[in-house]
């Protein structure tokens, strides 16, 4: 008889769905994952589901100061996002976010520390601008430049540049640290608060939160109506149409990857003139990394990543309120991070393909 | 483009709405977690009306920051005596861990605030400058700080230290790890030559120089043959270059490992191959039995009770304070007999005596050199405004005043008998 076995379902490729089925798919998906979270966290903890549910919700929103911190949490992390985008729409995975943006922050950091004193402050500012969006595009810009010239792996080459970019600063950190030995520079200029952002009235989120705004349009508009964003789609789309149409590749490989990391660097400087002022290692606390999923479930589109740099900060904040709230570990908010995103992303699946099963007898 | 603005909104409206039909179904949970709140104050105490607990207890709601959780045995030690302190005063405390030293760190103490804080404490060095802003900010909360040196000069009357003088404990564990040496040569594993101690500390500075140092000197008070090699992680918290430490000193042929840094990195090395230990923080006996000696550790209760204390009655907390061994703020854990030197017990308690009556000084000037030459004089960067000038000579009556003129250490010197192999 017929020796192999038919599989009990079979998987294959959909055709577009209309988008309220593809919405109602990654609503089912998150509503699923917090179910999936209350059953946990009652196995596990013993904690009420509901009461968890009302932690990650007062995380986010709980205060007028927790809200402001989201909105700025979310704009740092869309400002790294809007940054690899570009980059992403060409097919060329810029995974070197952090260290691009944290060499920003070292560059802007330097500025503060060795000018301080001998420019007046909007001279420092300046300084601090135009040399962090060179060091951010500098550091993307060399891997592009390898890409362009000797179709080197730019995956492999931006993320080894993160760990450069990352002993750098903890490098500089030794060299201006205070007090010595200690490993820390602190807040830099407290007194002086030289190279320090102006505040917009009360609210020293408010600067940074427009400036990405401003950026996330720009950056739309550039994407989806500038001859750039055209050439960046089609080279993505195919290089060697690119090439037959008169594209010049390693150009536009070069060009989308400065700009890329130019963002970037804008997302190290907001970070230590707007908000941090100070700078450390860890400044960037793995937005680059975390931009690559933000991109990525927005299908690369810059108004739907404000959405999806929500989804993920919201996560992030809830889990650390359950950790203070509960008594538990931050490990624990991170499961429920996990789970979500686990179900959010597995949704994409059940967009793309459909799982059918196997009538028996029909496959004769 | 319209379809897309259009889809966009349609998007946020639904998510408005999903997220306002969540709520709903929450809005029992915060009426439940409400009531407990109100009988925090109250320890334990079942659902009576509010005002019942709060008249035996002071009305006050204490935070504390961490800079990282349970794991890393420095934070343990802290998260243990906030615990202890607040059940004394009959406090819940709110528990903030893994709180990086950023501006993450004026994030959390400002939402301590918003929910109500008036006490708000920080554990770790680098956190300072952002906990000393959130106190420029509230200037009606008290923001505490551990191992910190700016409070004494910053002008910010509700910003403190604090720090223990733990030179003391590092010192009796120095002695309980010299009797060790003492009786590996006595059975002729090794030779006087060979009692070599190492050292994995965090950061090259006063902090750990001073505890290294208190430590050795404790060596060689009982152990004269005695040297020490130092290593550095640059970190407070990382288990494998910890470990890598302690076998970077293993192969340089130290026979004994004490350290300075916070998670059990080092430890459990040791245990690997047994190699006797002397640790921080806490007992690490449960998960090295056959190698740890005794830990000193500073017992943070005596000071949180105090400075909540001061905080609920409205009193000053001095603006730098410091703990001592006599006033149980330094502490010894239990000695594991099965690693330590017969006879450690009672050699501890007589160090102890002394150390306690001020007839023994820990870093009296005739038992150490700098380059074969004694210190009559030491300008130490007491007072901490940034410019690593030093102000303040600290050295009288033939011993260097550790944390007297300030809480915080700032014994720096690297002393004859101690070789970084780092440098």
């Amino acid at each position: 008889m017929n020796k192999t076995r038919t599989p009990l379902f079979h998987v294959s490729k959909r055709g577009a769905l209309p988008w309220y089925r593809t919405w109602a798919i990654r609503g089912t998906a998150l509503l699923l994952a917090l179910v999936l979270c209350g059953i946990i966290t009652s196995i596990v903890t013993g904690q009420d589901p509901l009461a968890v549910y009302a932690a990650i919700w007062s995380g986010s929103f709980g205060t007028k100061r927790k809200i402001w911190v989201l909105l700025q949490n979310i704009s740092m992390l869309l400002c790294v996002s809007l940054a690899v985008t570009p980059a992403f729409r060409m097919r060329c995975w810029n995974l070197g976010g952090e260290g691009q943006a944290l060499i920003g922050a070292l560059t802007s950091a330097a500025c503060m520390i060795l000018l301080a004193g001998k420019l007046p402050n909007w001279a420092v500012i300046l300084c601090m601008i135009v040399s962090s969006l060179l060091a951010g595009a500098l550091w993307a810009g060399i891997p592009a430049f390898f890409k362009a010239r000797w179709n080197t792996n730019e995956t492999l080459f931006t993320l080894m540049m993160n760990y450069v970019a990352t002993q750098l600063v903890a490098y500089y950190c030794v060299v201006w640290e205070s007090p010595k030995g200690s490993g820390q520079i602190g807040i830099i200029n407290p007194n002086t608060q030289i190279g320090w952002f102006p505040q917009i009235g009360s609210q020293k989120y408010l600067l940074n939160i427009l400036i990405v705004a401003v950026v996330c349009v720009l950056m739309y508009v550039y994407l989806n109506y500038s001859k750039h964003g055209y050439e960046i789609a089609v080279v993505g789309e195919s290089e060697r149409t690119a090439r037959y149409v008169g594209i010049k590749v390693d150009r536009v490989i070069i060009r989308t990857m400065l700009l890329s990391g130019a963002v970037c660097g804008l997302a190290g400087l907001l970070l230590v003139g707007g908000t941090n002022h100070t700078l450390t290692p860890t400044i960037i606390d793995g937005r680059g990394f975390t931009a690559v999923m933000v991109s990525w479930l927005a299908k690369f589109n810059p108004i739907w990543m404000i959405l999806t740099s929500f989804l993920l900060v919201f996560l992030g904040r809830g889990a650390g309120e359950i950790a203070t709230k509960f008594g538990l570990n931050q490990s624990f908010g991170d499961i429920l991070t996990g789970v979500i995103l686990f179900c959010i992303i597995g949704s994409e699946f059940f967009i793309n393909y459909q799982i059918k099963l196997t009538r028996r007898g029909k496959e004769q | 483009m319209k379809k897309t603005i259009a889809l966009l909104l349609a998007v946020v409206m639904c998510l408005a709405l999903a997220a306002c039909g969540s709520q709903k179904t929450e809005t029992p949970a915060p009426a439940e977690q409400a009531a407990p709140q109100t009988e925090q104050a109250g320890a334990e105490a079942p659902a009576e009306p509010a005002a019942e607990p709060a008249a035996e207890a002071p009305a006050l709601k204490a935070g504390f920051i961490f800079l990282h959780d349970e794991n890393s045995t420095y934070d343990l030690n802290f998260i243990n005596a906030a615990k202890d302190a607040c059940a004394q005063l009959g406090i819940e405390p709110i528990l903030k861990t893994g709180i990086p030293e950023g501006q993450e760190c004026y994030e959390a103490a400002a939402e301590l605030v918003d929910e109500g804080c008036t006490f708000v404490f920080a554990d770790s060095f680098g956190h300072e400058s952002f906990l000393l802003q959130a106190a420029k900010e509230f200037p009606n909360v008290q923001f505490c700080h551990a191992t910190g040196t700016q409070a004494h000069t910053a002008g910010v009357p509700n910003y403190h230290n604090a720090f223990a003088s733990i030179y003391e404990g590092r010192f009796l564990g120095g002695v309980a790890a010299g009797l060790k040496l003492n009786q590996m040569i006595e059975e002729g594993k090794i030779t006087a030559e060979q009692a070599k101690v190492g050292y994995v500390g965090a950061f090259p500075y006063a902090e750990v120089k001073s505890g290294y140092t208190s430590f050795f000197l404790g060596v060689r008070y009982v152990c004269p043959s005695a040297t020490m090699e130092v290593t550095f992680t640059n970190s407070w918290y990382d288990p494998t270059l910890e470990k890598e430490g302690a076998i970077k000193l293993i192969n340089d042929g130290c026979v004994l490992i004490s350290e300075h840094a916070d998670s059990m990195g080092a430890p459990t090395e040791c245990e690997a191959n047994n190699i006797p230990f002397v640790f921080y923080n806490g007992s690490a006996a449960n998960d090295c039995p056959n190698t740890f000696i005794v830990a000193s550790r500073i017992d943070w209760t005596p000071y949180m009770v105090y400075a909540m204390t001061c905080t609920a009655e409205g009193k000053d907390i001095g603006a730098d304070w410091t703990g001592t061994i006599a006033t149980g703020s330094v502490k010894m854990t239990d000695i594991n007999e099965q690693a330590a030197a017969p006879g450690t017990a009672e050699k501890l308690a007589e160090v102890q005596e002394l150390l306690e009556s001020g007839k023994l000084q820990v870093f009296d000037t005739s038992t150490w050199t700098v380059n074969g030459e004694t210190k009559t004089e030491y300008m130490a960067d007491v007072d901490d405004m940034g410019d690593f000038q030093p102000d303040t000579n600290v050295i009288a009556d033939g011993y260097f005043h550790e944390s007297e003129f300030r809480s915080a250490p700032y014994f720096d010197i690297d002393i004859d008998g101690i070789i970084n192999i780092d440098a």
